[in-house]
């Protein structure tokens, strides 16, 4: 008989573990809370390092799915594990829950609601949520008129619509705010989310792009430029660019009579308090872990680390496993990743589950 | 500004402040500073059917001292687990402080004593070895700003002014600024938060003002207690106030309204202070910004007489705000005292318009 | 004006809406590469006048792009002109260039 494996998430690692199940013959099926799947992946315009279009990235993920089940719009409502496998209740999203967006991956039909799903393995690829940057209120987002975040500014790059200030004019200055909700005892996350500094940089490039004559800078802590190309990327920012970076995190800001933000922050490279107006602020945003993905954590009973995010049997040798015989672990579920890195991490995840699975039929 | 987005975070600042049956403890230096406020604070009380019980033994709450850094800690625990045994003796079980450093001191001792039990017990022997007394600890801490922010629907149907400029129509621009002690050490404790507190806000707004939120709206005032206490540093204070004044200015600020005993005092007095320094102004017309506390601006609005409020102790005079308001007052009776004697009248600052 | 034994103090906050940038633009016109600094601090490490005098290259090289041109005029004289600083650069900032420049720019706008 094909065996079969329940993908729960489907973001960019849960799309890339189904397509890489499927090729081995296995019978998948991706189970994802919106009504439509490519996670926060289909939000995003273009990509670090390289500006790659994130819709290419998504297409060619599709690609994998044509024999991949996809239910979407549903909610885990009950797993249980059992001699040979696990069974999953579902239950149908409250109308309205999903953020439906005109610009997703457009779905592949016959995505139908069975409400009960057997499988022999499950692969948690439950991603992340962005920071709620609100929580944040010395930054005034969802205050004042032209504080943005990352993922903002992202879908206005996506629609192609222009970016402007709330009051229609073009920003002469924008400033670009580093660690929002990452390294942040007071809103209780300790951890850096990783791929922040580099979309910044990105960010910084492309409203540059955009509005040469525009001022950008960066308020950053330290710029974690981890990854292949990453340091060229804000290389060239500087030199090519001329965005400015400036080593200070924001400590609060304030409006204007006529919109613009004032920003306080310390230039620690003059040891001096800082003051400056912008007219356009973009906070970066940073990981939290998906709200979704607690009450799986509970129903499995997986062990979370002080940061919320689901800890795997051992960091270095079992890095994809969870500690349960049977459930699997790919990309953002364990921790801030990026695109590139999960991609890498779901088909690492998805070749061990497809060896657990062909070692099960052995053993029977 | 997005009016819907403070109103979410003013949501989560939601804070329980009882209705009735209040046992008031007064600030050491209000009554020197502005001294009408707390009369009028029990004035409308009474005449909003609140019962606000009085026990004249009580005491500084030491928080003056405390934030000095000359009385320790366990005596200002003892201290307050004194007025905590007054209210108990008399009955009561809400707590009203009139100072906004007797609140956070309050609210920091309850804390402690919250995660230290064995810190109140202590404190407990304390007292008994000390005085004989033991006491309940409060059901409910408010500050007196708690109080009538909870009243300021009913201080507006009762009122006879509305914060409306009579002449434009357009509503009185006011800045508010919160006392630190209020919610900056427990923003769950001050109405809205420490970064967008609602308490003065919303009576600004009850009352017929228009807020402003200018860039340095956090900004200290300038007491900061050893910023001014010694006279050495006062530079640090009058600075730290005009810095606050210079972006407020833009703005063009009707009134600034406080809660707090220093706010109002420094913000008051350091523009006639600046005025001697450089000649400098932040009102219309070399005028000043008028500076109250939110008893005054209560009792203005009731229509208590003016010179009743204490407002002609004021450095900067409040009577461009009267004017504009449509408030009757007696210049002739500005300097006489309670019982109608001339009290003496105040040499005319070189810059600052007198009234 | 009346003495009260205290006086107002000096913001030290820097006003970056109130710099004055005509000294960077000549600067950044001279030696592009300003631009391409990460604030490292090895110039200064290795800076023959630093060890003996306030001098500070990489905080008068971030000074000049936040407006604040008074601090580089009194601090410029006490380069040495030795061009170690140059050598340590991991971005190939052209310091001796710099600085150069910055003085260029001091003639010109005085």
């Amino acid at each position: 008989m094909k065996q079969s494996v329940i993908v729960i998430g489907g973001g960019i690692s849960g799309m890339t573990a189904a397509g890489i199940l499927a090729l081995q013959g296995l019978d998948v099926t991706l189970l994802e809370k919106e009504t439509a799947i490519g996670g926060h992946v289909a939000h995003w315009d273009r990509l670090f390092p390289d500006r790659k279009k994130a819709s290419e990235v998504l297409d060619f993920a599709m690609e994998g799915l044509k024999k991949v089940k996809l239910v979407t719009g549903v909610t885990i409502s009950g797993i249980s594990k059992h001699d040979d496998g696990f069974t999953v209740s579902t239950s149908l999203q409250d109308a309205g829950c999903g953020m439906q967006d005109a610009n997703t991956t457009q779905l592949p039909p016959a995505a139908d609601h069975d409400s009960l799903f057997t499988a022999s393995a499950i692969l948690l690829a439950t991603g992340f949520d962005l920071f709620e940057a609100r929580k944040k209120e010395e930054y005034g987002y969802g205050i004042y008129n032209n504080v943005i975040t990352s993922a903002d500014l992202e879908k206005n790059f996506k629609s192609g619509k222009a970016i402007l200030t709330h009051e229609g004019k073009v920003p002469g200055r924008i400033g670009i705010v580093h660690c929002v909700g990452s390294r942040d005892e007071k809103v209780g996350n300790l951890y850096c989310s990783k791929v922040c500094c580099v979309t910044g940089v990105k960010q910084a490039i492309e409203l540059k792009e955009l509005y040469p004559a525009s001022e950008v800078f960066n308020f950053y802590m330290d710029l974690r430029m981890f990854d292949r190309h990453f340091e060229e990327l804000y290389y060239e920012a500087q030199q090519k660019w001329g965005v400015s970076f400036i080593r200070g995190r924001l400590s609060e800001c304030s409006e204007n009579p006529d919109g613009s933000i004032i920003l306080k922050t310390e230039d620690t490279l003059t040891g001096s308090p800082l003051k400056m107006t912008v007219d356009l602020l973009v906070l970066l945003t940073g990981f939290v872990p998906a709200q979704s993905a607690k009450t799986i954590c509970s129903m499995l009973d997986l062990k979370t680390g002080s940061d919320g995010f689901v800890n795997p049997a051992d960091s270095h040798t079992k890095n994809n496993l969870s500690g349960i015989n049977g459930v699997f672990l790919a990309g953002a579920v364990k921790g801030p990743v990026s695109i590139q890195e999960a991609i890498a991490d779901a088909r690492a995840a998805a070749a061990l589950l497809a060896g657990y699975i062909k070692s099960t039929l052995v053993n029977d | 500004m997005k009016r819907e987005g403070k109103k979410l975070i003013w949501d989560e600042y939601q804070k329980e402040i009882a209705d009735d049956n209040y046992f008031y403890v007064r600030s050491c230096v209000r009554q020197n500073f502005f001294p009408g406020a707390e009369k009028t604070f029990l004035r409308y009380m009474k005449e909003l059917g609140r019962n606000v019980f009085e026990n004249p033994s009580h005491t500084t709450c030491s928080g003056i001292g405390y934030h000095s850094d000359i009385v320790p800690f366990e005596t200002a625990m003892t201290m307050v687990a004194r007025q905590f045994a007054l209210m108990s003796e008399a009955g009561y079980e809400n707590f009203v402080t009139s100072c906004i450093t007797s609140f956070g001191l309050y609210s920091e001792v309850l804390e402690t004593w919250h995660h230290f039990p064995e810190i109140e017990e202590k404190t407990r022997v304390h007292l008994k070895n000390a005085t004989g007394r033991e006491f309940n600890k409060p059901k409910n801490l408010a500050h007196a700003s708690d109080v009538t922010f909870r009243l300021r629907k009913e201080i507006a149907k009762a009122g006879k002014y509305r914060l409306v400029n009579q002449i434009t129509g357009n509503p009185i621009r006011v800045v508010e600024h919160i006392g630190c002690h209020y919610s900056r050490m427990f923003p769950s404790k001050g109405v809205g938060g420490a970064e967008y507190p609602y308490v003065l806000v919303g009576m600004i707004e009850e009352w017929g003002g228009e807020v402003i939120d200018y860039p340095e709206r956090r900004h200290c005032c300038g007491f900061g207690f050893r910023q001014y206490l010694v006279k050495a540093n006062r530079g640090y204070s009058i600075s730290a106030s005009k810095k606050k004044f210079d972006s407020m200015k833009p703005y063009k600020p009707e009134l600034i309204l406080t809660n707090c005993p220093g706010c109002p005092m420094f913000l008051d007095r350091w523009q006639y202070t600046i005025s001697e320094m450089e000649g400098t102004t932040y009102g219309e017309n070399s005028q000043g910004i008028p500076v109250m506390t939110y008893e005054e601006l209560a009792g203005l609005i009731l229509g208590y007489d003016p010179w009743d409020l204490g407002l002609q102790v004021h450095q900067v005079p409040v009577e461009p705000l009267m004017d504009k308001i449509g408030i009757p007052y007696d210049p002739e009776k500005k300097f006489l005292d309670k019982d109608g004697n001339f009290m003496g009248k105040p040499n005319s600052p070189a810059f600052l318009k007198f009234y | 004006m009346i003495d009260f034994g205290y006086t107002l103090t000096r913001d030290r906050q820097l006003d970056y809406d109130r710099g004055d940038f005509r000294f960077l633009r000549i600067v950044r016109a001279m030696e592009p590469s300003l631009d391409v600094c990460i604030g490292c601090g090895s110039c200064t490490a290795t800076c023959s006048a630093g060890h003996f005098t306030g001098f500070n290259i990489r905080k008068l090289h971030t000074l000049i792009q936040r407006g604040d041109n008074e601090t580089i005029k009194a601090e410029l004289k006490k380069c040495m002109f030795c061009g170690k600083c140059q050598l340590v650069c991991p971005r190939g900032v052209n310091l001796r260039n710099l600085i150069l420049a910055m003085n260029r720019a001091i003639e010109q706008l005085g």
